[in-house]
């Protein structure tokens, strides 16, 4: 029998907005800093109070922390979804439910271990208001986790010490309900339970964030100034974020003035339209917002990708079409966002895969969209950017200079005999830009209407596509700096398995999985569109790949066949979409369904 | 937009303001809208305001949506940027812009489709946030590029070129701006430039956002009879509730003041707008009294300086922005460095 210690995956089913997410974080935090590599998964409804939510908690020794879908422990605490989430758990494992009133006699399995804890009838017994009675079940049951899991009770005092050092009452009302969820389970229960925690040092050089938290401290160091945006799940953390760091990092300290603008826009066509209109002044500017604000903003990006203007967007994408699941997963904007607006568009994505990216990639994507001129999208997702991870400390090179692109200077222009805005020099696609108030050499109109290379106004047919052509030229040099694919082979690997963000770590797993079982294969996570010389050499090399990502039309696969030359039976997708974060079992049931084909080619 | 280019000669007797500039340095390209448009009265109006003021041609920036009235920017000022940006979509533009860069003077030309229609909700939250520009909407009551439509503002009863009567309420820019909050409104009418352009200043002028409402009929698509925006019809209507004289915060306060009870406001920047009642009861400083008189002189136009408050802080005061622009503010002083994020992981373990 395999070793259990560190290595399984717990469930909570709670009711939300009754402080279960505190309690979990608890537990997550807990976790980690006994050094254990660890995930933790909010699965939760589009509503602030009264429906059910679920937290998922994997450790794993070598560091597999992708969904388990296999649950050794289900932590019960929502009798609205008693029936399924006790059938959600393997034969073998435990189940962990309040056990204030009897569990009904059809909820019963054999197969598993209940265990019950009175938890609402001690909080009533212990604690006297009725809020305090509902929220201190959850700590109580963090309180039974800490015994059956053997947590470091020393970490977990720590930690409250931490969080309520100041406020002592809350600190001994937590302390006083886990000490009585822990006793029940000393006194009535073996424990700790055959699967559970030791002290490891996995996490030395790591911290636990989330994406949001991480992409917004990214947009602080890489200096933007104007952030504009409309309220919108999963995407709002961004900006929370962003306007808290902003707070502590840039009030001048002379003045007192915030070197920053904060701008809640009256919807996200206005939200857009304020980045352009920053960056069109020489700001860096970004929005964060998900699929359903890229719908609106499509009109804008087309005028700033045709008029060259810089923009950053930060997609947090959340399940479409329409509103779809807003807190529920999916990469379904890749196509959206790639050819945004009407007309002939192609922009910049990039592709962050953990919290640690979007940190290195939101500098980059200011940049990018300065250099190029042209809107530049970070493309996160709901998994990335509200879930804490696990991630190696975030870090900064002081040497770092922002690119601003080619801007003309007031001593340029007046050395200029004339300044014409769309006409760059030999070898580059590139074109220089001025900015407003700095000369009026460098004046000219921006627009959305046809212009030529001048900057003119145009309705001929050849200056117009002069332009257009120029503007696909710009798309393809911008290949040579956008962050390169992350490619990693394996001996013996005939096929290749290509994934894109958040999805790493469930594939990584699954490619060590089917290594055990003979059928090596490479490992390319793009990280990029436009699409890097290796992606097209990577394809190029393979029989054929398959292509795992998250939404049901396979759009990296689709961008892959319109934008390589590869062939189209050559891409396998591999399609995951039910909004919950991937697990290697996802995908290695995909390719169980075609498994003849995988053993043809190992023969 | 077509445009034709003008000859740049000036004529040597021309005069010239305090930056030795002529009025031919305020001028754009030859304008390509219909002969007799009164949009082209108001280009020459904001030319003339923007050249009294000495505005640097480089400090401006000149925005616009989509319509005739947003072709404009190109026929004033060659020498500052502007930004044609898409239809109704110009107070957003506006407002990042702003954002970015505090110390240019913005001007942005509107219409009624622009303004009232695809654009209200962005024209209604800029004039929420005080931002700080002149705000020109050329109002001709109807679709000019698209050939005739009625627009948002067209009067109910007033006839299309066809003969349809348009039967839906009309929106009132002014009214609508009073409702909201806005610091100053004035209404004007394209083919009165001595009031048209000491209102323009004084909207320039103005801490915050200045909303001008200007009539200007369409001579293609609403000059007919039965038509509420025709010149005819507009100069049998309009009356200036107020008059302005704008006086430069650089030049002698000259005594031009009306009858007993006449209101002098200080402008932000220290210009004073003094205003002449026609009607005694009239106080420009006194929003309800504004809506009030709007609402009791239903089918007259008010023209003049109708609301004005320099006393309500525009969006950077609002957000506590630093005095100078943004866009200036040096990147070692917007990025905290790597010993701030080493000391800041620790609230990440």
């Amino acid at each position: 029998m395999r070793s259990r210690i560190n290595d399984f995956a717990i469930k909570l089913a709670n009711v939300n907005g009754t402080g279960s997410a505190s309690a979990n974080s608890l537990i997550m935090q807990a976790i980690f800093r006994m050094g254990v590599p660890v995930s933790g998964k909010n699965l939760f409804p589009s509503n602030i109070q009264g429906l059910p939510t679920w937290y998922e908690i994997r450790v794993n020794p070598k560091g597999y922390t992708a969904r388990a879908l296999d649950y050794d422990l289900m932590v019960a605490m929502n009798a609205q979804t008693y029936a399924r989430d006790i059938k959600e758990v393997r034969t073998g494992s435990y189940v962990l439910y309040d056990s204030s009133w009897p569990l009904d006699a059809d909820l019963h399995r054999d197969d598993v271990t209940f265990i019950g804890v009175p938890l609402a009838r001690l909080c009533n017994e212990n604690f006297k208001e009725v809020r305090e009675r509902i929220l201190m079940k959850n700590i109580a049951t963090a309180g039974a986790l800490i015994e059956l899991l053997n947590i470091d009770a020393d970490v977990v005092a720590h930690l409250l010490e931490e969080k309520y050092g100041k406020k002592k009452g809350l600190r001994e009302s937590n302390v006083k309900a886990l000490k009585l969820g822990g006793d029940y389970i000393r006194e009535n229960y073996a424990f700790p339970l055959p699967f559970h925690l030791e002290t490891m040092h996995a996490n030395d050089d790591k911290i636990l964030i989330d994406g949001n938290t991480a992409t917004a401290l990214g947009c602080i160091y890489g200096g933007a100034t104007v952030a504009a945006w409309y309220p919108i799940t999963p995407a709002t953390s961004v900006m929370d974020n962003f306007k808290a760091f902003a707070d502590k990092y840039r009030k001048d300290p002379e003045t007192g003035a915030s070197n920053y603008m904060f701008l809640q826009a009256e919807d996200e066509l206005a939200a857009i339209g304020m980045v352009i209109g920053a960056s069109w002044n020489g700001a860096r500017a970004f929005t964060s917002t998900a699929g359903p604000g890229v719908s609106l903003m499509n009109e804008l990006l087309g005028l700033a990708y045709y008029a060259e203007i810089p923009a950053v967007v930060i997609d947090v994408q959340r399940v479409g079409p329409s509103t779809g699941m807003p807190t529920r997963t999916q990469q379904g904007d890749i196509l959206e966002c790639a050819y945004a607006s009407h007309g002939d568009t192609k922009h910049i994505l990039l592709f962050p895969s953990s919290p640690a990216e979007c940190f290195e990639m939101a500098p980059q994507c200011f940049d990018l969209s300065e250099q190029f001129q042209t809107p530049v999208f970070l493309l996160s997702d709901l998994d990335i950017g509200m879930n804490d991870w696990v991630t190696p400390k975030l870090k900064w090179d002081d040497s770092y200079v922002p690119n601003r692109g080619k801007v003309l200077t007031a001593e340029q222009l007046e050395k200029m005999n004339k300044f014409f805005r769309y006409l760059p020099e030999e070898g580059t696609a590139v074109p220089a830009r001025t900015l407003p108030g700095v000369h009026s050499k460098g004046a000219f109109f921006t627009r959305g209407s046809g212009h030529n290379k001048f900057g003119g106004y145009t309705e001929v047919p050849d200056e117009y596509q002069e332009v257009m052509d120029r503007l696909l030229a710009k798309h393809k040099e911008a290949a040579g700096y956008v962050p390169p694919a992350i490619i990693e082979r394996r001996a013996g690997a005939k096929v290749g398995m290509i994934t894109i963000g958040g999805c790493e770590p469930a594939v990584r797993e699954a490619l060590d999985i089917l290594d055990e079982m003979g059928r090596p294969m490479d490992f390319m996570r793009i990280r990029a569109f436009p699409f890097t010389a290796e992606v097209e050499a990577f394809l190029e090399e393979h029989d054929y790949c398959y292509v795992v990502e998250q939404n049901r039309d396979g759009h990296l696969c689709s961008l892959l066949t319109l934008e390589t030359p590869v062939a189209k039976d050559k891409i396998r997708p591999v399609l995951v979409y039910s909004g919950f974060p991937l697990s290697a079992k996802n995908v290695l049931d995909i390719l169980a369904v075609n498994v003849e084909e995988l053993n043809a080619i190992y023969r | 937009m077509p445009s034709i280019v003008k000859p740049l000669v000036a004529h040597p007797s021309l005069a010239k303001n305090a930056l030795g500039l002529t009025i031919r340095d305020y001028e754009g390209q030859m304008s390509t809208l219909c002969a007799g448009c009164g949009h082209d009265s108001i280009t020459a109006a904001i030319v003339k305001a923007l050249w009294e003021l000495s505005t640097p041609p480089h400090r401006l920036a000149k925005l616009s949506g989509i319509g005739c009235s947003s072709k404009t920017p190109t026929y004033f000022v060659n020498g500052a940027h502007g930004f044609n940006s898409a239809h109704g979509r110009m107070p957003a533009i506006a407002t990042g812009a702003n954002a970015a860069n505090r110390e240019l003077t913005y001007v942005g030309v509107s219409g009624d489709g622009d303004s009232l229609s695809i654009g209200i909700g962005h024209l209604c939250h800029a004039i929420r946030r005080n931002l700080n520009m002149l705000y020109v909407i050329e109002n001709n009551g109807v679709y000019g590029l698209t050939k005739g439509q009625f627009s948002a503002s067209t009067d109910v009863g007033s006839k299309s070129k066809k003969g349809e009567a348009n039967k839906m309420s009309p929106i009132d820019p002014i009214q609508l701006a009073l409702s909201i909050g806005a610091t100053f409104v004035a209404r004007s009418f394209s083919g009165d430039k001595a009031q048209l352009v000491p209102i323009l200043k004084a909207a320039i002028a103005h801490r915050g956002f200045a909303l001008v409402d200007v009539i200007s009929p369409c001579v293609t698509f609403n000059d007919h009879e039965g038509s509420t925006k025709s010149y005819k019809y507009t100069r049998g209507a309009t009356h200036a509730a107020t008059e302005s004289d704008f006086v430069p915060p650089a030049s002698e306060i000259v005594a031009n003041i009306g009858p007993a009870g006449s209101t002098s406001i200080r402008m932000h920047d220290g210009s004073v707008l003094q205003f002449t009642r026609v009607p005694d009861n009239y106080d420009v400083t006194d929003r309800g009294a504004a809506m009030k008189y709007l609402r009791e002189h239903p089918g007259q136009i008010a023209t003049g300086v109708l609301f004005a408050d320099e006393g309500i802080p525009d969006m950077h005061e609002m957000a506590g922005s630093p005095a100078g622009a943004l866009v200036n503010v040096p990147f070692e002083k917007l990025c905290p460095g790597s010993s701030a994020l080493e000391s800041l992981m620790a609230n990440f373990r």
